[in-house]
């Protein structure tokens, strides 16, 4: 017995010791992976939460299909916010996805070797700019350069136009749906570029050097080679770009005018779910109105989380199938 | 448009729209650097970094406590942020190949793209109802919140990035698991780790939305963590949104500022990369 005691508890000591490091290790990174999940889990308890007192008055979809906002009345309507969301959000991909894509083209198939590093920098440094400076050059230099020259250009160009001129009627103010769409496009254009380029480079070697040896041009190579085999991740990249245009908040809340209503024109000025929460959360004293912003967050979370699954998914996708080729 | 010449036709102005795509693209950033230095030098001086700010018509002053409040609560967000948002990404690259490592990950993804303004309601319901006040701590986890999810896959694929050889010779050696995660591993890819949390701690001093009603705002020095705290990106919003030219001025150098923080954050990690993988050479 006396023999046992001094014997063995060098070796199990030891082996103790490095099971009850290894035990806490592994404990401690579980325990730090479950807090992601946890937190998923604490977004979503309180956005539930905190929406709540207005589900008791209102039905979600009454909700969503109201234009009514008038806080002071207790009527709360979020279709001019979803509405002016989309609006800027679909202008924002309709001018930032052919830059977008024609950037990464310009950058993996086009640019001089020296030349690319420093226009991905400068990719890079565009998504580095902080929104709220957007908002302060999109206020003071990109919508009195709408009002004086671009919109009424449009309106002389488009405006006669049936069905489209709607788009382009009214006072050319500088602060609607147009500012907030191009500036947006700004914003999302790096996340996209960033996420083309990336897949385009996947497009396997021999894959290029086979369409130029059949005789295509340059583009035609862009156009039936890469472009179709990185689809899914184009697609993926575009997706992301409207998950980050959806959310975006002071660039817009600053340019596209503040006004709860809905209008055909682009020069309107709306208004967008993540612009009210920014201007009206702090200033809510009314519990209900308090609500009803969370309601509107509930929402937009909910777009953004749809979006962004899909597009982690068509990227990965597409990645896969590049790695069963490459 | 069959003809070769018609195809060359055809490629050359494709390939010049691409050009003119590249342009496109860097001239809002152009703009935008120019606008902010040309507007904002003139504002700044000694006083601009060192006053408080003063009231609408009073000249001078500054936007000291803004600089020092973003300061504060950005440093409070990495207290709370930087060993959850590293430790989870160390747990996706030593434990991440399991149904739960997929999990988190997708989770992490998903919530990377949470927008700001959405954080911020949750941290206001998380911090700001109980205490029943805004607060810097507010704004900070707000912050914290943004930066883990970023933080975590940044750190996972660094992690990844160590050689197998180096932790096998660890473990041959007979190092115990965690001082080989922790010591060897994580020590290799500590540069690499920290590039990643430069640029989300950049990114966190840049955010606007979810300061709004969380920390709020205050014209006053303020140190303690509980109590309404200044920001340099609410101050430069509240004063854009000002119908005072002074004012104006102001957002314009104080963004100069931001800037210029945000800038260096993100040159450092840059620096910090490419020489890290010149060692690697």
């Amino acid at each position: 017995m006396a023999l046992e005691a001094t014997a063995t508890p060098r070796a199990t000591r030891h082996q103790a010791g490095v099971n009850r490091g290894d035990r806490a290790w592994n404990g401690l990174l579980l325990g730090l992976g479950l807090a992601v999940l946890v937190l998923a889990a604490v977004i979503i308890y309180i956005l539930l939460h905190a929406s709540q007192p207005l589900w008791t008055s209102t039905s979600p979809w009454q909700f969503l299909k109201s234009t009514d906002w008038d806080p002071v009345s207790g009527a709360f309507g979020a279709l001019p916010f979803v509405y002016g969301t989309l609006v800027t959000s679909m202008l924002a991909l309709l001018l930032a996805v052919p830059v977008g894509l024609g950037l990464s083209v310009f950058l993996t198939e086009l640019a001089p070797k020296q030349l690319r590093p420093v226009v991905a920098f400068g990719v890079e440094l565009l998504a580095g700019i902080p929104s709220v400076v957007y908002g302060l050059w999109g206020l003071f230099t990109l919508a009195p350069l709408l009002r004086e020259h671009v919109e009424p250009f449009l309106q002389k160009v488009f405006g006669p136009i049936p069905v489209v001129g709607a788009l382009f009627q009214g006072a050319p103010l500088g602060l609607g749906y147009l500012s907030a769409g191009v500036i947006l496009a700004i914003m999302i254009l790096p996340t996209i570029c960033a996420v083309t380029t990336e897949v385009v480079k996947t497009v396997p070697l021999p894959l290029r050097e086979a369409s130029l040896a059949l005789g295509a041009t340059r583009w035609e190579m862009v156009r039936w080679s890469v472009l179709p085999y990185s689809k899914a991740g184009i697609l993926g990249a575009v997706l992301l770009g409207l998950g980050r245009a959806l959310g975006e908040t002071m660039a817009v809340t600053m340019v596209i005018g503040n006004n709860p209503e809905i209008h055909a024109s682009l020069f309107a000025p709306g208004y967008s779910l993540p612009s009210v929460i920014a201007n009206e959360f702090a200033e809510a004293t009314d519990a209900s109105h308090t609500a009803a912003l969370a309601a509107l967050a509930l929402v937009l979370f909910a777009i953004t989380f749809l979006m962004n699954a899909a597009a982690r998914g068509l990227v990965r996708r597409s990645k896969h199938t590049a790695g069963a080729h490459g | 448009m069959n003809g070769y010449a018609g195809r060359k036709a055809v490629n050359l102005i494709m390939m010049v729209l691409c050009g003119l795509a590249a342009v496109a693209a860097l001239l809002p950033l152009g703009s935008v650097l120019w606008l902010v230095v040309s507007h904002g030098v003139a504002g700044l001086s000694f006083t601009f970094f060192t006053a408080l700010p003063t009231p609408v018509g009073e000249p001078g002053g500054g936007v000291g406590n803004a600089v020092v409040g973003t300061l504060q609560i950005v440093a409070l967000a990495c207290v709370i942020g930087l060993p959850l948002g590293v430790g989870a990404g160390v747990f996706l690259a030593e434990k991440g190949d399991s149904a739960l490592g997929s999990a988190v990950r997708f989770t992490a993804e998903v919530l990377s793209g949470v927008p700001s303004i959405v954080v911020g309601i949750v941290a206001y319901g998380l911090v700001v109802v109980p205490m029943k006040r805004f607060s810097a701590i507010a704004g900070a986890v707000a912050l914290a919140i943004l930066m883990i999810p970023t933080l975590a896959r940044g750190t996972e694929e660094l992690v990844r990035l160590v050689p197998r050889s180096i932790r096998e010779a660890a473990l041959g050696l007979g190092v115990p698991e965690w001082k080989t995660s922790l010591r060897v591993v994580l020590r290799t890819a500590l540069g690499g780790v920290a590039t990643a949390a430069l640029l989300a701690i950049a990114r966190a001093t840049g955010e606007t939305a979810p300061l709004l009603f969380t920390a709020l705002n205050n014209q006053y020095w303020n140190l303690r963590p509980d109590q309404p705290t200044a920001s340099l990106t609410v101050q430069i919003f509240n004063y854009a949104i000002s119908p005072y030219d002074d004012w104006h001025q102001k957002a314009w150098s104080a963004a100069l500022v931001l800037l210029l923080i945000v800038g260096g954050l993100n040159l450092t990690a840059r620096a910090l990369t490419r020489s890290r993988l010149k060692g690697a050479r």
